[in-house]
Formats: C-alpha cells, structure tokens, sequence
C-alpha cells in the first residue's frame, strides 16, 4: 500500500488571477502554473512544458488548452496531455475555490 | 414518328443525372419513364448527412423536384419497385403489376447498404445510413435513446456519428482497422483525424470486431470478438455498401462485383446500360459521386447515337469537412517499392500534406488540415503530370496563383468543378456573366456549387476571378489564416471594417470560427488586425498576445527575460551606460551583449525583477521583442566621418523617434546610410536610406535574416521631409495589406514593386496614408513606463505567488 499524503496550499485571493492567463505559483519548490480560463474555471498543471522545458503559464490560453511559448506545443489544462501530433504530459492539480480564496490540492 | 421509349430502373443521382445528359443531346427523342422505389423525387443523398447534423432539411436536398419531371414530360412511378427485366420481349414489370415496354433501357439501382451478417443485426433500433427513411429513424432516435454506436469509421460512419453528436447522443465509433477512413488515408492523417474528432466528443474503438448484437426487441449493446462490450440503444451499420445487382443478375446480364459494362456504359444484352454504383467499369466499382457524372454523359450520347465519347475510369478524390477538419485524398496514396512519398508536416498548425510520386509522375496526394491544394493536385493527378522538372517540395506548397490560373483556364465548359452538384465550369460562368454573380457565395446561391462539401470553394472562386478578367488580381490568393477558419485576411479585415468588429472574441463568434477561442496563430493576428483598423478605439488584448509582446521583454530558454532599453540610432552617452551599469550591478545580471542593432542588450532578467529593472533605467521600451519597429541603425556620418555625405545619425535618430512603438504585421528594421558604402548596412533592411549627393536613396523589402535578400530602390529622394513622407506612407501601406507576420520581403514579393510605387506615387493617397500612420502612432506610451507606475498589471503579470 502506498501512503498518499495529499496538502491543500492557499495561493490567494481568486481576484487576483487574471482571466485567460496563466500565473505562476510556487508551493514547496514546485512550480505551477494556475489558469483562469473565460469560463472562470481554475486549471493548474505543472509548469514546464515536456518538450524543452518552457514556461507554460506564459502561453496563450485557448478553450481547455494553453500553447507553449517556446515551440507552441499545445496542451490541454483538463488532463495535461500534449496534443497531436506532439506527445507527453504534465502533472495536473485540483484546485478549489472556497469564498474569495483559491486552494490547490497537492500531491507529494 | 413515334419517339423510342426509355426507361430508367432508379431514380437516384446517377440514374436522373443521365437522364438530364440524355435530354442535353436530345430532348425530344425519347418518351422517359422513371422508376424509383424510395417515396421521394431525386434528392442529393450526399447531404444526408447535412440533414442528420442539423445544417439543413430534407426538402433543401431535393435535386429535381416533381415540377422537374412534369416539365420534360417523364412518367415518374415512386414507391414502386422493378422486380423483373424480359430483355426478349423488351420490358420491365414492377411490384404493383405493373408492365412497361422499353426500346432503351438504363439500370441506375445503386448500392446497398452492407449489413454485417452477425447475430441480432435485425433487432430494432439498428439501421444503415443510407437513405431518408434510415435518416429520420436516427433522427427520431436520438429524441428517445442517448448511446450511439456506429460501426464503421470509413467517410459515412463519420458523417453520422457527427451528425448523432450533434443531435446530443453519446457517439462510440467502432472499426476494423486500426486508423480511420483507411481507403482515403494514410495512418498518419487517420491518427491525426482520429485525434482532431475525439476532441470535439467522439469516442473510437479501434481494431474491434463486433461479434453480436444484443437485446431483447430492441438492441440494447453490442459484444465484441475480444470479449468486451459496449452499451448501446442505436447502432449504425456504415461498414460499407455492395452494388445492388439482383435484378440485373436475374435478367441475365453479365455481373461481376457490379453489372458489367463498357466504355459507352452499355451491358452485355443490346439496349440495356448501367450507370453509377451498380455499374462496373473496366473492373472498378465506383462509390462516389463525381464519376457518375461523367458517366452519364458517356451514356447520353451513345443512347442518343450522337458522337461517342468514350469513358474511360475516373480517379478518385476525396474531399471532406468534418466539423472543420478539413481532408482530401486522391489517386493512389500509398508509397511503396516504387512508389516514393514527399510529406510536409507542419506539427504547429496541425497541417499534413502527402504526395505520392511514381518516378515523375504524380500518382496520389493526401491532405490534411488544409485541403486548399486539393483541387490543383486532383488535376496534376488526373493528367498524371510529369514533375521533374520542378522543385519537388515546391508542389505541396501554394503556389503564386500561375498553377491554379492555368488549371482553370485550362478547363472546359462541361468539366466539372462542384463533384457533390454536379455544376460544370460552363454553368459558374454562365452565372458570373448573366446573373452577375460577383462572390462565391452568389454563385453558391445561383448555382449550388460548394453548396455541400465546400472542398471546390477555391476553384469557384478561382473561376470567379478568371471569369472577371481584368479585375483578376493574382496576388489576392485566398489562403485562411489558420486552421479555425477559411478565411483569408483579406476577408477577415474586410469583415472586421464592415461589420465594425471591436474585439477578437467577436471577431471569432461573429466569423464563425470553429475554435471558439482561436488558436495561437489567428489570436495574435487578430488583435493586430483590429488594432491596425482602429487604432484609437481598440483596446490591446494582453490576452492574445505573444508571451514576448504582453511582458515587453524577451522570454529566454530558461525562463528569464532580456530587456533591451532604446538607444535611438545607436547612439548613446555616459548616463545611459551609467544607469545601465548600476542596473546590471544591482540585479545581478548574468550578461550584457551589444545587439547587431547597436544597443545593448541584459539577458538573464527574472521576471519578477522586470519592472524594478525598468524603473531604474528609466529609458524607454527598445521594442526588442516586438512585430514592431526594432532599430534604426545608422553610421556615423557626416559629423566625424571623411567620406559621409548626409547626417545619417540625426535622420535615424528622427525616424526612430517618430516610428517607436508602432505596430507592424512583423518586425521592421531600418538603416541610415551616409554614403553607398552603407556602413549600417541599408542593403539588407526593411527600409534602407543610402545619402548621396544632394539626397537619398531609399531602399526597401531586404532582408539579412532566412530570408536573405537586397534591398529594392524605391525612391530618390531631395529632402529629410521627402524622406519622412515617403516612409511614412511606405510603411503604413504595408501595415494595411501584409498579412500578420509576413516580412517586408515576403510582402514586397507578393504585391511587386511596381505596383507599391504606383500607390505612392500619388500624393493624396500618401497623405491619406500618413493621416492613418500618425493616428496609430498618437496612441504610442512606453509600455514599460505604463507597467511600472501600474500596480494591478505588475501584480497580475510579473509576480509570482510563493507559498511556503
């Protein structure tokens, strides 16, 4: 059996995010790039493109998927897939909103 | 004397098509009875599936309406079916008892739906897709059930299950082989398919064989040979058709796959033809609709007895618009020991294109993502042309308009352009000069070609421009600016002025984009197009900039910035590289590097540090990151240098100033010469100045970068203003025709030099041009100076959030 131990981190105020772009967040080292989509839903995944490593939360969100700013690689904020015809993936978070504030739920 | 009787067995697309090519040569010959088994005139069964999905109804289909056939005076016998041929005594008895004698006699019968011969396959709620009847079944399905499986993942189990998504069932689509649409494509576009339609819902079980179909009356799921199964309340079976031959094979003609006949269409027994999917044809049965058109005139003028003309077998092409997937194939698309492919894919735009070559000739092409080309590789394929004496790669690119000119002008009257309609070039003309006609949209209203694929829109349109003659402009080449719309710039900011579009949601949701929030490609130009419309009203949106352009700074490989302060004209003095240096010093800069545009650039910047950093340097924004006006690089010129003839420095200083800031479809670089040694190198710029005597040259559309390329001469000029009015309007002629991100030298290609100088030779349009260039120019603030004195964007777009 593996132990899970899953933290719930508050980044802040769901105000301070701004819509259809990305913003970083740093929680225990990790680095994480939280999305708030025209939808007003919350993505998070893991900041850093699977190709060469590029700084998703400074794509251009579009609909369920933000497109790397280094080579365009397109990747959905739902399951963190690369979409065709590139391939690989990236870690995805939950997040939550409670009141005002905005949680992510981390996995270690 | 007394007229020959002509009966026709099917009153379907290919049967009533011949009938029409028959009455083309000859209206009077013959007394025409029809008959047909389904209850309805002759309606374009290609667009059934327009029906299912919503687009239109089964009324808009019909080809030839009731009207129709009492006009050329055909006996139309609906609902009744031909069950048997006495080609002794000449005539044909039906279902109802009816007797008809024929002297000529056509057999259009179509195909059937093949139904797979499992177990359970006759329970309720199973049907083909096929005709209207199968149509509302699914239609009516959809109201009560939720789940659909559709077996079969060739062109028409596609078309129903987006047609069933559409109507808001749960669409499984189950297949054989291990990639879609495997007759039309490759492994590779059917993958890249498979992937476009799973995002908009579609499920696929691939490689799956359904081995029953279980339920009690109704069917309630279908178990597959691997032992798996899936729950369903309607299944589609579009696992393919088969020629419907009984009737000819009970009459005794000689049928193979189809009813066999030869290059006149004619069977094996005198007075008796074939036409369309019952028919066999030098071996190939043919399930589309495009050869049947040339079938049917093959036909006509041999039942006619007008001068024969052969038929000799059609390649086949396939064009398909599935939800905004765009595909095409045609001819014979698999390489082998013999036969060699080119491809280009292009992984960003998700556009792959397939060529296949025997030795020179082409013989296949695959497209996907962009099927513009199709039309023009469908007719180097059909001429089997020989390409060695053109650069192979340059085939799958598009071409300067002389390929598609010649195509079309080389085409005939009767040649068709719209397979799905039928509509000969003859006819667009027709429509372009008698109706006036003046856009594809008209014709496609007149005439109905491009009314059901889309995929011949080119062509029309092509047809459209050769047909205006003089107002064809080969440079306006329609090519849409990605892959979520057909649109072309031109149209797009034709739209965006019409319509008074103000931001790109709009534009997207108003032009009907098929990605509702665009994609990386169309966003940026979009916000550039808007802007460049209306420069003072539009409001920037950070949102659908590029990273580089909404951070003012340059993102590096490891995430930090560069920032490139202004040095207007290269020149710079010891408070500048003070601040500059005490800047470095502070933040810890990792590097500082002189740029190849005289200005000094500091790598290594964390984004954080970013406004910091500017606020410190407090000079303004040099633009290094943006489409927009980079340097203007001079020499030294007449100040301190011997030979220098004019004062290079203060005129790129002065240009520099006047030009900062300003939004281009690409970035612009400029140069300021003193003599034609041109130290700054004007040869190889966007807008090179070389001083000469009593003056200067202008130079434009060079290029030291990929695109390597000397500056043209544009203009000789007397004064510094000459030259500031000149470029003025230059580059904002440019801003309004070049699409987003094509370089003064790609742009300056495509619209001729000549052709730019006759726009600014003429005064007034020069001032009407930089009117508009200093309006966008009014709205310039440095943006670095904006971020700094605002709070809400640092916070928003510079700081990082750090929990512990």
């Amino acid at each position: 059996m593996v132990n899970k131990n899953i933290t719930k981190v508050c980044v802040g105020s769901i105000h301070d995010f701004p819509v259809s772009l990305g913003k970083t967040v740093k929680v225990n080292g990790k680095e994480i790039a939280v999305f708030k989509l025209s939808s007003g839903k919350i993505r998070a995944i893991e900041n850093r493109c699977p190709h060469k490593g590029g700084v998703l939360s400074e794509g251009i969100v579009s609909g369920d998927s933000v497109f790397c700013p280094m080579h365009d690689w397109k990747i959905c904020l739902h399951d963190g897939n690369v979409q065709e015809p590139d391939s690989g993936c990236v870690d995805t978070y939950e997040a939550s909103v409670e009141g005002d504030l905005l949680y992510l739920l981390i996995e270690e | 004397m007394q007229k020959k009787k002509l009966v026709l067995i099917g009153n379907g697309m290919a049967g009533v098509r011949a009938i029409e090519e028959v009455l083309k040569v000859s209206s009077e010959a013959f007394e025409i009875t029809i008959f047909g088994s389904e209850p309805h005139p002759n309606y374009n069964r290609i667009l059934l599936s327009k029906v299912l999905q919503g687009d239109t109804n089964v009324e808009d289909i019909t080809l030839n309406d009731w009207n129709w056939y009492q006009e050329n005076n055909i006996t139309l016998y609906t609902g009744e079916t031909v069950t048997s041929i006495d080609s002794i005594k000449k005539e044909v008895a039906t279902n109802s008892g009816r007797v008809e004698p024929y002297d000529e006699l056509i057999l259009a019968t179509g195909s059937l739906p093949f139904i797979l011969p499992i177990p359970g396959s006759d329970k309720k709620g199973v049907t083909a897709f096929r005709d209207i009847k199968d149509t509302d079944e699914m239609l009516q399905a959809s109201q009560q059930y939720k789940k659909a499986a559709v077996i079969g993942g060739g062109l028409l189990g596609l078309e129903a299950a987006r047609g069933l998504l559409n109507l808001g069932m749960d669409v499984s689509v189950i297949h054989l082989a291990p990639y879609l649409m495997e007759r039309q494509l490759d492994p590779t576009a059917g993958k890249l398919l498979q992937n476009e339609l799973e995002k908009q819902g579609m499920k696929f079980l691939l490689e799956k064989q359904t081995a029953e179909i279980v339920g009690d009356e109704r069917v309630e799921g279908l178990s597959f040979k691997d032992g798996t199964f899936l729950e369903a309340d309607l299944v589609v079976m579009a696992v393919g058709i088969k020629p419907n031959v009984q009737l000819a094979k009970e009459a005794g003609l000689n049928v193979n796959r189809g009813i066999v006949v030869n290059d006149y269409m004619q069977t094996d027994i005198p007075n008796i033809y074939a036409v369309g999917e019952c028919a066999e044809h030098r071996g190939m049965v043919y399930g589309l609709v495009a050869p049947l058109y040339e079938q049917g005139k093959a036909l006509a003028k041999a039942i006619c007895g007008a001068e024969k003309v052969p038929y000799e077998g059609s390649v086949l092409s396939t064009q398909l618009k599935v939800s905004g997937v765009e595909v095409f194939s045609a001819g014979d698309f698999t390489e082998d020991e013999e036969k060699k492919a080119i491809k280009v894919f292009d992984e960003q735009d998700g556009i792959y294109k397939k060529l296949v070559l025997r030795g020179n000739q082409i013989v296949g092409a695959v497209l996907f993502g962009d099927s513009s080309d199709g039309n023009r590789l469908f007719s180097m394929i059909q001429k089997q042309e020989d390409v060695s004496d053109v650069a192979k790669v340059s085939i799958l690119q598009p071409s300067g308009g002389n390929a598609g000119e010649s195509l079309v002008a080389s085409m005939s009257a009767d040649d068709i352009i719209c397979g799905c309609n039928g509509v000969t070039k003859g006819t667009i003309v027709e429509a372009i000069q008698k109706q006036g006609c003046s856009s594809v949209d008209e014709i496609k209203a007149c005439t109905s070609a491009s009314r059901s694929c889309g995929g011949c829109k080119p062509l029309v349109a092509e047809v459209l421009q050769h047909t205006l003659g003089a107002d064809f402009d080969a440079a306006v080449q329609k090519e849409a600016i990605c892959g979520c719309t057909t649109l072309s710039r031109d149209e797009v900011v034709e739209e965006i002025k019409a319509k008074g579009l103000s931001h790109t949601r709009e534009v997207m949701n108003v032009l009907g984009w098929n990605n509702e929030e665009g994609c990386s490609k169309c966003r940026p130009a979009l916000n550039y197009y808007l802007g460049m419309v209306n420069p003072t009203g539009y409001v920037d949106e950070r949102e659908s900039r590029f990273v580089n352009e909404r951070m003012h700074a340059n993102i590096q490989k490891d995430g930090t910035y560069s920032v490139v302060p202004r040095m207007y004209g290269g020149v710079t003095n010891a408070e500048d590289l003070r601040k500059i240096a005490d800047v470095v010093d502070k933040y810890e800069i990792p590097l500082v590097k002189v740029t190849g545009g005289q200005r000094l650039d500091l790598f290594g910047v964390k984004k954080e540090d970013l406004p910091s950093v500017w606020e410190e340097l407090d000079m303004p924004s040099g633009y290094a990151y943006g489409k927009s006006l980079r340097t203007v690089k001079t020499c030294v010129g007449e100040q301190f240098c011997r030979f220098g003839t004019q004062d290079s420095m203060g005129v790129g200083i002065a240009l520099e100033k006047k030009f900062e800031g300003l939004w281009t479809p690409h970035k612009v670089k400029m140069a300021v010469s003193a003599c034609p040694r041109s130290c700054a190198e004007s040869g190889i710029k966007d807008i090179g100045f070389i001083g000469i005597d009593g003056g200067w040259e202008i130079y434009v559309g060079g290029n030291g970068g990929t695109h390597l390329r000397g500056g043209d001469l544009l203009y000789k000029v007397k004064t510094d203003e000459e030259l500031m009015d000149i470029t003025g309007a230059y580059l904002q002629y440019y801003r309004e025709t070049a699409n987003y991100l094509e370089r003064t030298s790609a742009w300056i290609e495509r619209m001729g030099l000549s052709h730019i100088q006759s726009v600014l030779n003429d005064a007034e349009t020069r001032r009407e041009l930089n009117m508009r260039m200093d309006e966008a120019l009014s709205t310039y603030r440095d943006p670095w100076k904006e971020i700094v004195e605002s709070k809400k964007t640092k916070k928003e777009l510079f700081e990082t959030v750090v929990t512990s």
